[in-house]
């Protein structure tokens, strides 16, 4: 139960190198955020200065108004998932989860109640006396997620907790997670470069790049909405069609030449950002398009093929199961031009 | 029943014949001789020889000097273990933390390690020389009356200060690579949770290099019973009085300088089983404490 506040943190290593340039952030009580971006845009090194384990080099991180910048990560009450569990493979479940408290000097018995309570919750209790190397890697999470609960921590702090996990696992520990934050109602943050964990758990979405935060808001808002070229290319699932263009009146995208735009700047290398899921198959459309690869996922067939008139460049197109063209065929498609997108190609500003 | 016989083909012997050479050659037939040895009892100019059972085990065993080098040899071992393990624990912990300029750190502790025990011992002499070491002039100026010719306690002091000199580079390089293989993330996991460096250290750290910590234990058991005998020879030679000589260095002695073949094979039939039996019990009491 608690707000975080970075204001202006900075992270500069000695060598000069900046990893984090400048970040402010309030982070409400009770909220999920989640750090999204690109490996090495420092939303790891965000997150551990949050922890304590890199240091503060400017700015100031603040918990319910407290400057923790110097206090040692065991007084920020504050617990940390990691990757890869990090697990004390000497201890059992129980020793794993219990040794924080235990430091803290809890008496036993409350210790004890404290770890059953959080393995029934996780469905470890069985596992107890175990020792990590004998469970799965499942269950390694939550054990990993107990040892931070029982602290009953201000802040959970999550560092893609679920990399490690194949595929229909994470999904399941995915649900799980939002669950647990929803239920215990304590503030997170939580760290992955996977945008559809960061779109599902996010109460809000922070899009970090080259250390500076793009964008923060809530996850639809920054789907539909996004303020910057990075923004709307790294949200979205097949991501967001990007044809460079001019204008000049209509804006012209190889020999392509696109009405219903204006109030642009001339002269400059513009993007076109369509999501594929606005386009659509119709006669009267403004572009064609080769018909390269056809993607089932179920519900939903992914046509991937080249734009006729812009050299090279690929599109994908989101449609219904039940359309499904040939290799080759050649398919017209519409976009409303309010739903798209223009980005200044050199500084990715969002001109509309 | 019928039992499936495959044809027994000699390749796998002979793949295995040079380790078995080696092994018979130098280990069973010398371990045979010197038992069939200690039943025997060898005239001064080893013309002749008897055959006496155990007389020559309870000559020796019973005699004070071979219980005086029993109790040097445990003292002794007991020391140099516990020293050299502790002192490398300690420095490969220090220099694991170093981050600038680590690696002339570690190699300039590991260097002693290319030194053979007899050169070490020499080099030990040098330093504890009455007339120009620094060590024996720098131990008399701080107080003490320091004379490890005469004095047993002092003597002993120099091999056991050797001997851990010597063995500290070894057990330095195991323990920084036990704690270099202790995840970053189980370190940090344990920064999280408890604040002492020091509480840390004993609760994860320590048990993360148990391994690490019990195998050395069994090399530096052996090294101080068995490969200290270049460093003694070549400082006290077990002086003042047999008071630094240790059973390895009191078979040597009794053997090559004493021609008692037998007493001495008898000592060194005593001194396997001992070794023996000390194995045994790290092995069934201590390594069963030992998470890998």
């Amino acid at each position: 139960m608690a707000r975080v506040d970075l204001k202006d943190v900075r992270k500069t290593y000695p060598n000069g190198a900046e990893a984090i340039r400048g970040v402010d952030m309030s982070i409400e009580d009770g909220e999920m955020i989640v750090f999204v971006g690109p490996s090495g845009c420092g939303k790891s090194t965000l997150l551990r200065m949050v922890a304590g384990l890199e240091s503060v080099t400017g700015g100031d991180v603040e918990i319910d108004g407290r400057r923790i910048n110097d206090v040692s990560p065991s007084e920020r009450d504050v617990a940390m998932v990691f990757q890869n569990y990090a697990l004390y493979p000497h201890m059992t479940v129980r020793g794993n989860m219990s040794y924080g408290l235990k430091n803290k000097g809890l008496p036993k018995s409350q210790i004890e109640a404290k770890v059953v309570e959080a393995a029934k919750m996780l469905r470890i209790d069985d596992y107890l006396d175990r020792q990590p190397q004998q469970l799965s890697g499942g269950q390694r999470q939550r054990v990993a997620m107990g040892r931070a609960i029982v602290r009953e921590p201000k802040v959970f702090l999550f560092d893609e907790p679920l990399s490690n996990l194949d595929a229909k696992l994470r999904v399941q520990m995915r649900i799980e997670i939002k669950r647990l934050q929803r239920r215990m109602n304590v503030t997170s943050i939580y760290v992955t470069h996977d945008q559809t964990e960061a779109m599902t758990l996010a109460d809000r979405l922070a899009v970090i790049n080259e250390g500076r935060v793009e964008q923060m808001g809530a996850p639809m808002e920054l789907y539909s909405n996004p303020a910057t070229l990075f923004v709307a290319s790294f949200i979205g699932a097949p991501a967001i069609n990007l044809i460079p263009a001019r204008f000049d009146g209509a804006l012209q995208a190889g020999s392509m030449s696109l009405q219903g735009f204006s109030d642009l700047p001339t002269g400059v290398d513009l993007m076109l950002g369509i999501r594929p899921d606005v386009l659509t198959i119709r006669e009267d459309g403004q572009f064609k398009m080769n018909v390269d690869l056809v993607e089932q996922h179920g519900g939903e067939n992914l046509i991937y093929g080249s734009l006729d008139g812009v050299v090279d460049h690929e599109i994908c197109l989101k449609s219904g199961q039940s359309v499904l063209p040939a290799i080759d065929d050649e398919l017209t498609l519409g976009f409303d031009p309010a739903t798209s997108f223009v980005f200044r190609t050199d500084t990715g500003e969002r001109l509309k | 029943m019928k039992r499936v016989q495959f044809e027994h083909s000699a390749i796998p012997y002979m793949f295995i014949a040079p380790q078995i050479i080696i092994i018979a050659v130098f280990f069973l037939w010398p371990a045979a001789q010197a038992v069939y040895q200690s039943f025997l009892l060898e005239d001064a100019f080893g013309l002749s020889s008897q055959f006496v059972w155990f007389k020559n085990y309870f000559d020796t065993i019973g005699s004070t000097s071979w219980l005086q080098a029993a109790g040097f040899t445990i003292v002794f071992s007991t020391l140099v273990t516990i020293l050299s393990l502790a002192i490398a624990l300690l420095l490969a912990v220090k220099a694991n933390e170093v981050i600038r300029g680590a690696r002339t750190y570690k190699t300039l502790l590991m260097w002693a390690y290319a030194i053979a025990p007899p050169v070490a011992g020499l080099m030990g002499n040098l330093m504890f020389h009455p007339l120009i070491g620094d060590l024996y002039k720098f131990m008399n100026t701080i107080g003490f009356d320091f004379d490890h010719k005469l004095d047993p306690y002092d003597a002993g002091f120099v091999v056991v200060l050797i001997s851990v000199w010597k063995q500290v580079s070894v057990n330095f390089i195991f323990f920084l690579s036990g704690l270099q293989g202790i995840p970053k993330s189980v370190n940090e996991a344990a920064l999280m949770d408890e604040k002492s460096s020091f509480r840390r250290f004993w609760t994860i750290t320590f048990p993360l290099l148990a391994p690490t910590t019990f195998f050395l234990m069994v090399i530096n058991i052996t090294y101080a019973f068995f490969e200290t005998f270049g460093i003694i020879d070549t400082t006290t030679r077990g002086a003042p009085g047999g008071a630094t000589t240790t059973l390895v260095f009191k078979v040597f002695q009794d053997g090559f300088r004493g021609a008692d073949i037998g007493g001495s094979s008898a000592q060194s039939v005593v001194l396997m089983l001992m070794v023996l039996g000390l194995t045994v019990i790290q092995f069934r009491f201590i390594e069963r404490k030992v998470h890998y």
